[in-house]
């Protein structure tokens, strides 16, 4: 029988981890896909904390990802709104577009 | 009662200064003259006091530096010299307090110009009633710092604030000699307080300096750096150029400051100094040759001016080298004795140059002018009685005062004395020639303002008239009141007590009739003279101006003083100035320091510039490599 270890558990989250980078700057049109990769990044490190803990027998990793969550649904919600507010001033939230930074 | 006179103008100037806003013209008017006229009411109580009782003290108001042997106390001396100076500057000023209150009606400034009224009284006053060098080197500069700042009164006039930059500058070179005179004297006795330096000078009489190159007697030298600094403040020759640039002030200004007051303080400070100069021939010599010299010379060029300020401001010039020529051979009481009448009538004259510039509305030039005399009454009258004053004419101020110093100059019997009092006799007579042509161009002749009708002239107020009258009380009877208190011949009476000293007496000889004769004489037949030239036959002095087309040009550019200083100071400075401003300062200092500092902050900064895409990946991305970089380095340590 084909047994799941925690190799598997973190090779998934280096996986969606890679892909919540890649997707942060390979991405050149949307902001809203900005937020869901960090989004991803979040749920990968709450993979990694949840399969330890499961394997050292630890409840402590498992309270932590509760909070992580809350923390994300939050950021979720106020990174929202910040685009919801920059799309009514600027008209846009492509991200070729967004450069007010530019020195 | 002494420190009222000295402080109230100075209450006066801060009450004025600071809160003339919150208390308003009209209060801060009155405030100014009232507080000056008591000091002035309080000055001739002193000054009774002191020919009454011979009262004379040393107030000690605060210690101001104590360092070594460097002891200068804040004080106010009375003694003869300093009274006579309290009742002249107080006296002036409150005239001219009054006075201003009419004149500057139409002006928008006046609480400050009455609080640098009343200012430049209090630095005058200091300067008179010191007990040392530094106080009086205080004064001095106090009072110079009002002329600066009341010249340049109209500072929206571009000329107005030249000529205060020229009155401070020239005088600076004053102040130099001056400064320098105060440091040998520390120097040499190790203290400045007037009594301990006269008392150790005839100890030192032979000793010798080295100084540029020069074994000078140090006597000498003291006198002749004192001297200097005289000949700034009192405008005499060579640096006589500010005076009359001066008069871009309002006419109170040149009444009490370039007149009666500030530029006399050069002859007060000779006459205070009579101790050291008793004892330094040369200095004596060469006060009598510059003073006989600025006197023909301001009276020649006053003769062909056309602004009826200039001619009396050469006037002054000329009055101020009487006044040095008389110190210059000894007779010390006669300078003061000038200097006290012509306080009277020089005021009273610019008063009422100013009350005829005020009716013509700011015209000054005499060429515009003529045929008011019955339009302006009582200005006419008082300054035919200033003019008078100022000429000699017989019984007059001015005829006691500049005979006494002919007579005496004529006395002193050595070469330059002579010289003097030939000079002296001609200067009168060209100050009459001068004067009188001022009085019948302006009141005589046809009316010749095209910007004004004669019917709209009309005599300027009655705030204005009354301290013309009491001026003019002071310019008939102050000759003959004060003559014997001043320099009596036959009194035995000393006033002067040890404030003047005379290491031989004064010459009690009278001079042969027909020279004493002589000046009242000449003076008196160039009235009708001046009449004949001036009114009734012009064409004359055209036909003398045609002919001496060169002489005329050369007096009326004022012996091309001004253009000379030009090639010979002012443009090689401004030279300097601009080479050390372009190259040195913008070209080098500024071009490697400064600028060259923030030209490559700018640079770097420009670089720097280049990595803010503005790009959220490219910012992310930055992160990422960084964050694994770091990670890595702590991984591998």
């Amino acid at each position: 029988m084909f047994s799941v270890g925690l190799g598997h558990y973190l090779t998934l989250a280096a996986i969606i981890f890679t892909i919540g980078v890649v997707g942060i700057f390979l991405n050149r049109k949307n902001i809203i896909v900005i937020l869901m990769s960090i989004e991803l990044i979040l749920l990968a490190v709450n993979i990694n904390l949840v399969s330890f803990s499961v394997f050292i027998n630890d409840m402590s990793g498992q309270i932590f990802t509760l909070f992580i969550l809350t923390v994300a649904a939050a950021e979720a919600a106020i990174g929202l709104a910040i685009i919801v507010v920059y799309y009514r001033n600027s008209g846009t939230i492509r991200v070729e577009e967004i450069e007010k930074l530019k020195g | 009662m002494e420190y009222y006179i000295l402080f109230l103008p100075l209450l006066a100037s801060v009450i004025s200064g600071f809160f003339g806003k919150t208390i308003g013209d009209k209060l801060s008017q009155i405030i100014t003259s009232l507080f000056v006229s008591i000091s002035a009411i309080l000055s001739f109580f002193v000054l009774f006091k002191v020919i009454s009782h011979d009262y004379s003290n040393n107030l000690v108001v605060a210690t101001w530096i104590n360092s070594g042997t460097l002891n200068v106390n804040w004080s106010i001396k009375i003694d003869a010299l300093s009274s006579v100076m309290l009742v002249v500057v107080t006296l002036v000023s409150s005239l001219v307090h009054i006075y201003s209150i009419g004149y500057m009606s139409h002006d928008p400034h006046k609480p400050r110009f009455m609080a640098y009224l009343s200012l430049f009284t209090f630095a005058m006053l200091t300067l008179v009633t010191s007990d040392n060098f530094i106080q009086l080197f205080f004064g001095w500069e106090g009072v110079g710092l009002c002329s600066y700042f009341l010249i340049g009164f109209w500072y929206k006039k571009e000329s107005a604030n030249a000529a205060a930059i020229k009155a401070f500058v020239v005088n600076r070179v004053g102040d130099f000699g001056f400064a320098l005179g105060i440091f040998l004297i520390f120097y040499i006795f190790g203290t400045v307080n007037y009594d301990e330096v006269f008392t150790q000078i005839p100890s030192i009489l032979d000793k010798k300096l080295f100084f540029l190159g020069f074994n000078v007697n140090t006597v000498d030298l003291i006198c002749l750096l004192l001297f200097v600094g005289a000949m700034g403040k009192s405008a005499q020759f060579l640096l006589h150029t500010w005076l009359p640039d001066a008069m871009e002030g309002p006419t109170p200004v040149s009444a009490l400051i370039h007149a009666a007051t500030m530029v006399t303080a050069g002859v007060f400070l000779v006459v205070r100094c009579s101790p050291i100069y008793e004892y330094s021939e040369l200095a004596l010599s060469i006060i009598t040759i510059v003073g006989m010299i600025t006197a023909l010379f301001a009276a020649s060029v006053a003769i062909v001016q056309t602004d009826i300020k200039k001619i009396i401001a050469y006037s002054t010039c000329s009055q101020l080298g009487y006044m040095f020529f008389a110190a210059g051979v000894g007779a010390y009481n006669v300078a003061m004795f000038h200097l006290f009448t012509h306080a009277f009538f020089k005021a009273l004259l610019f008063l009422g140059s100013g009350s005829v510039i005020h009716s013509f509305k700011d015209e000054q030039d005499i060429n515009l002018m003529g045929g008011v005399w019955k339009k302006l009454p009582y200005t006419y009258a008082l300054m035919i009685i200033g003019t008078l004053a100022l000429t000699g004419f017989p019984f007059l101020s001015g005829f006691y005062s500049k005979d006494a110093i002919i007579e005496f100059a004529y006395l002193k019997g050595n070469t330059v004395g002579i010289y003097a009092a030939t000079i002296g006799i001609f200067t009168a007579l060209l100050t009459s020639i001068y004067s009188w042509r001022l009085i019948f161009k302006t009141f005589h002749g046809s009316y010749n303002n095209p910007n004004q009708k004669i019917e709209t002239m009309h005599e300027s107020p009655m705030v204005m008239i009354i301290p013309l009258v009491i001026l003019s009380i002071g310019a008939i009877f102050a000759g003959v009141l004060f003559k014997d208190l001043f320099f009596g011949h036959q009194s035995s009476y000393d006033f002067w007590g040890s404030s003047i000293k005379f290491l031989n007496p004064l010459s009690t000889d009278h001079p042969p009739l027909w020279f004493l004769l002589l000046t009242p004489t000449l003076v008196i037949i160039s009235i009708p003279i001046s009449y004949y030239l001036f009114v009734k036959n012009t064409k004359i002095v055209d036909e003398i101006v045609r002919i001496n087309k060169p002489l005329y040009l050369f007096l009326k550019n004022k012996w091309y003083f001004d253009e000379l200083y030009d090639v010979l100071f002012v443009i090689p400075s401004k030279n300097i100035g601009r080479f050390l401003w372009k190259k040195i300062d913008g070209s080098i200092i500024d071009r490697f320091g400064p600028d060259g500092i923030s030209n490559l902050i700018k640079l770097f900064s420009l670089k720097a510039v280049k990595f803010q895409s503005g790009y959220i990946y490219h910012y992310a991305f930055v992160m990422l490599i960084g964050f694994s970089i770091i990670l890595t380095f702590i991984i591998i340590k």
